[in-house]
């Protein structure tokens, strides 16, 4: 029996601007256990980010708003927390570990004073104590001579090395939850490996779930063990990884499937895309959000809205056509 | 052997540490070095001004009226009740610089927090804070603190404080667009999500981020401080005389501007020349704090 670490329900968080509601998350659901990784996969703009900053309540107020849903951490409602009870998760159990390594660390203090300051946080320890976990977290992490860098500013150090910082700031709490907002995105690819294979390792020994949050499929195969995919906000398919990479179903999914490079394909043919651009977020309606650019569309999309239907187990889908009665023939391309 | 010694490389790098440092940077600026020498000068004057002083700068002395500049070893020479005006100019530099610094430090604090407060809350909160200090940017500068000076007294406490509170606007207004800026920066969210409270956000890294242009900003205002002081005390509103003060030495000259300049010029001479420095180091500073400024 695994346990539950997060639980989400129902998550809406819109952002209300002069020009209308954008539904940047539309009712996301999806569980997370110990130990576990979870992928979020979807392209720019379907709510991926803003699915992450809702859980550790990072939503700038007061334009975007969570309007509705339950975040259960370890049973407790994070979104019913209390300013204090919210500090003393972050960092503490929750960390987050974000895109773009080169602006994630505060430019004017050296990054050992960054650790400590974590540290000292949530632990009363002494500050020889706390140098000594950073460093300790520092070595973990691969950062050779930690005692040297340990004084170094954050930009003394390349992209790679700073990803690495930003695990070991992570790593020098207890930490149950590891959320990272397309950690390898800006990096070269012989380092994101190395980022990842970090990631893994770290997973490995400290029995850390990891919400994986990225646009990149081969990522996802990977390192996660269930992933959900999104689009315009909304959940489109729900499944394990082994699943979804044998049986995909949504046109979405196979959308980004097809959009993904292969070794085998022919180069001098154009890479195959999903035609279109995403749907404006504050035109939403009572229709599928994928229906202006599904190659499988009919009537029924344009007019009312697919429900999340479990098809197989543990296997959620949205698709007028892709449940357990009927099944969509996938097109070759 | 091409490879570079260990040591040389070391070497190389701490050469190249140094070069890069503010003060060497400000260092090869010329005109921030005139800048800073001015304002160190006046620094020196004002704080040790009974021993730079050659008289008494109250001391009347009816036989030695309005002697030229070198005349009996008045080097300035001396204004209408005979008193020395060199000591004068050195003892007024001091009262000077105090409410300089003084009303910049008053402007700068309430400004900065009010600005950071402003910035970082958003919404209702900003918008009454800006709108306040907008009604207070609608007055001329002179012109508030002329009505302050009217409302608290004469007395250097209150140029100090009107100066200050006649500069907090500025402050403010600067601060809350940077923190606008800086607060969205990723490195914001990773400390957010670290567990940092939002006044240990505020104060130990938004603030630290954006000090450079407030600093720039300070240095420049420190040299407005100056002109309104002078200003204030030439409509008889700032520091009352007999007590030396730039503004005082130069209001007592204007009657006679035709027959004795010099007591004038001089006195206008010297809030000129400071005011020049104080510009000059703030602009240098600027430089050098602009990163992508590299000379």
């Amino acid at each position: 029996m695994k346990e539950k670490l997060l639980d989400v329900k129902d998550l809406k968080t819109y952002f209300y601007l002069s020009s209308g509601i954008v539904k940047a998350v539309d009712g996301v659901s999806f569980t997370l256990e110990k130990g576990q990784t979870m992928g979020i996969v979807g392209e720019s703009g379907s709510g991926k980010s803003v699915t992450a900053s809702s859980i550790t309540r990072l939503i700038s107020k007061p334009i975007g708003k969570i309007v509705n849903g339950e975040v259960l951490f370890e049973g407790k409602d994070i979104l019913k927390m209390s300013n204090k009870e919210l500090l003393s998760i972050r960092g503490k159990d929750i960390s987050m570990i974000f895109q773009d390594p080169m602006t994630s660390l505060d430019p004017v203090y050296r990054i050992g004073e960054q650790m400590i300051e974590v540290i000292l946080t949530h632990q009363k320890i002494s500050k020889q104590e706390a140098k000594r976990i950073a460093i300790d977290a520092l070595i973990n992490v691969g950062i050779s001579d930690a005692e040297d860098r340990f004084n170094s500013y954050p930009h003394e150090f390349s992209g790679g090395m700073r990803q690495r910082v930003m695990i070991a700031m992570s790593l020098v709490g207890d930490l149950k939850l590891i959320i990272a907002d397309e950690p390898t995105t800006a990096l070269d690819v012989t380092v994101q490996a190395k980022v990842l294979e970090l990631l893994k390792d770290v997973q490995k020994k400290t029995n850390t779930s990891i919400l994986m949050i990225t646009h990149n499929l081969g990522v996802v195969w990977d390192m996660c063990d269930t992933v959900m995919v999104m689009y315009a906000g909304k959940t489109v398919e729900y499944a394990k990884v082994k699943e979804l990479y044998k049986n995909p179903l949504h046109p979405y999914t196979w959308g980004l499937l097809d959009s993904m490079p292969k070794l085998s394909q022919d180069s001098n043919k154009p890479l195959i895309t999903i035609e279109g651009s995403p749907p404006d977020l504050r035109l939403t309606g009572n229709f599928c959000n994928f229906h202006y650019r599904c190659p499988y569309v009919q009537d029924i999309c344009r007019t009312k809205m697919p429900e999340l239907i479990e098809v197989d187990e543990g296997h959620f889908v949205s698709c007028h056509f892709q449940t357990r009665e009927n099944t969509l023939e996938r097109k070759e391309v | 052997m091409n490879t570079v010694d260990l040591k040389d490389k070391d070497k190389l790098f701490l050469t190249e540490k140094k070069a890069n440092s503010p003060w060497s940077k400000l260092k090869r600026n010329k005109t921030a070095m005139i800048g800073l020498f001015i304002v160190i000068i006046m620094t020196l004057l004002a704080l040790f001004s009974p021993v730079f002083a050659p008289h008494d700068p109250n001391q009347m002395n009816l036989s030695k009226v309005h002697l030229k500049p070198g005349v009996e070893g008045f080097i300035f020479g001396t204004d209408d009740v005979g008193r020395d005006i060199l000591s004068r100019i050195i003892y007024g530099a001091r009262i000077s610089m105090i409410v300089a610094i003084g009303g910049t430090l008053v402007g700068g604090i309430i400004g900065v927090l009010l600005g950071l407060i402003s910035g970082y809350s958003g919404g209702t909160i900003d918008s009454i804070i800006m709108r306040l200090m907008d009604a207070m940017f609608a007055f001329p500068f002179v012109l508030l603190a002329i009505v302050l000076m009217t409302v608290l007294g004469n007395g250097l406490r209150n140029v100090i404080l009107a100066i200050g509170i006649a500069n907090i606007p500025g402050y403010a207004r600067i601060t809350r667009g940077q923190v606008h800026v800086v607060k969205n920066e990723e490195y914001c969210n990773a400390i957010r999500v670290l567990g940092a409270s939002n006044t240990r956000l505020l104060l130990n890294h938004i603030l630290p981020n954006i000090l450079s242009p407030i600093i720039v900003y300070a240095t420049l205002s420190i040299a407005g401080a100056i002109i309104s002081e002078a200003a204030l005390s030439f409509l008889g509103l700032g520091i009352s005389p007999p007590t030396a003060s730039w503004g005082n030495i130069l209001r007592g000259g204007k009657d006679f501007l035709n027959t004795y300049p010099h007591v004038a010029t001089i006195s206008g001479l010297f809030i000129l020349i400071t005011v020049l420095g104080f510009n000059l180091l703030g602009d240098g500073i600027r430089d050098v704090l602009d990163p992508k400024m590299k000379r």
